[in-house]
């Protein structure tokens, strides 16, 4: 139970826009808070909240660089919300292999006359 | 049997879904199993049950009704009205999420608008289909009714995510 409640707070963490946004800013390298402060065009504060929550969600991680904080993306903890997107992929792949199936029938159907429509 | 590839996802922006596919078929037979009740009947469920209604009546102003049994014993259903229909290049219509679990939810927000296109090159169709849905919360709302008609094995955590939606 303990996995569906981290997917859940992950789900909750990335519903709010300006966490999306760090996430953007972050998935292209490790970054200091100065750095995402003037990406955002956000308060210091502000964004130091949305950090907190995505830190405890484990979207992001910490490490201290001499006096610097460096925040990053962690991949594998956006892994659930990347399978859910992969999921209503599948349903719709599955839907398709089905309009496949119509479409060669289609296309014997229209073939006799060569080029139909 | 042709199989052109595995429809492709992408989230444009945190109100839109995109899919496209493949079909190797010249345009005017992908719209017309994409537009025929009868052809939807035969593909539209995918592999996880069974469409009970297919009503299209395709003119600008006209209604659409799916409808479809989950293998599961549940039903998942869409309606929306046609905005705009270039026969064999494009429609644009709205669709609402008004059956299955969680669709009581859907109700009252603004429809989501879905254009697809139909783009033929060397005798195989591009399809693309883009939905715009407003809001961040509807474009998940809809994700989430994907995999609700799509993957028993995901319940418990769609339970879940479905809470975090609420």
């Amino acid at each position: 139970m303990a996995r569906a409640a981290t997917t859940t707070d992950a789900f909750n963490a990335v519903a709010e826009p300006r966490r999306r946004a760090i996430l953007e800013v972050l998935a292209s390298g490790e970054r200091p808070v100065n750095d995402l402060v003037s990406a955002l065009a956000l308060a210091q504060p502000q964004v130091s909240k949305h950090l907190r929550v995505l830190r405890e969600v484990g979207l992001v991680e910490v490490r201290s660089d001499g006096r610097r904080r460096m925040y990053r993306v962690n991949g594998r903890s956006l892994k659930p919300i990347h399978d859910w997107v992969r999921t209503f992929e599948k349903t719709w792949t599955q839907r398709f292999e089905r309009l496949d199936t119509v479409l060669e029938e289609l296309k014997e159907e229209e073939g006799d006359g060569i080029d139909g429509d | 049997m042709v199989t052109s590839g595995t429809a492709v996802v992408t989230l444009p922006s945190e109100t839109q879904i995109q899919i496209t596919r493949e079909f190797v078929a010249p345009k005017h037979l992908v719209y017309r199993a994409w537009t025929t009740p009868e052809l939807i009947e035969r593909w539209w469920s995918g592999k996880r049950g069974e469409v009970i209604v297919a009503d299209v009546d395709l003119r600008v102003g006209g209604s659409w009704r799916y409808l479809m049994t989950a293998n599961e014993g549940y039903e998942v259903g869409f309606h929306g009205e046609f905005r705009e229909i270039v026969p064999n290049e494009r429609i644009v219509n709205t669709e609402i999420y008004d059956t299955g679990p969680g669709a009581e939810e859907a109700q009252g927000l603004e429809p989501a608008v879905i254009t697809t296109t139909f783009t033929e090159v060397g005798g195989r169709t591009l399809l693309t289909q883009t939905t715009e849905c407003h809001r961040a919360e509807v474009r998940d709302m809809i994700l989430e009714s994907g995999m609700e008609a799509g993957m028993q094995e995901s319940m418990d955590r769609l339970e879940q995510v479905a809470g975090s939606l609420a």
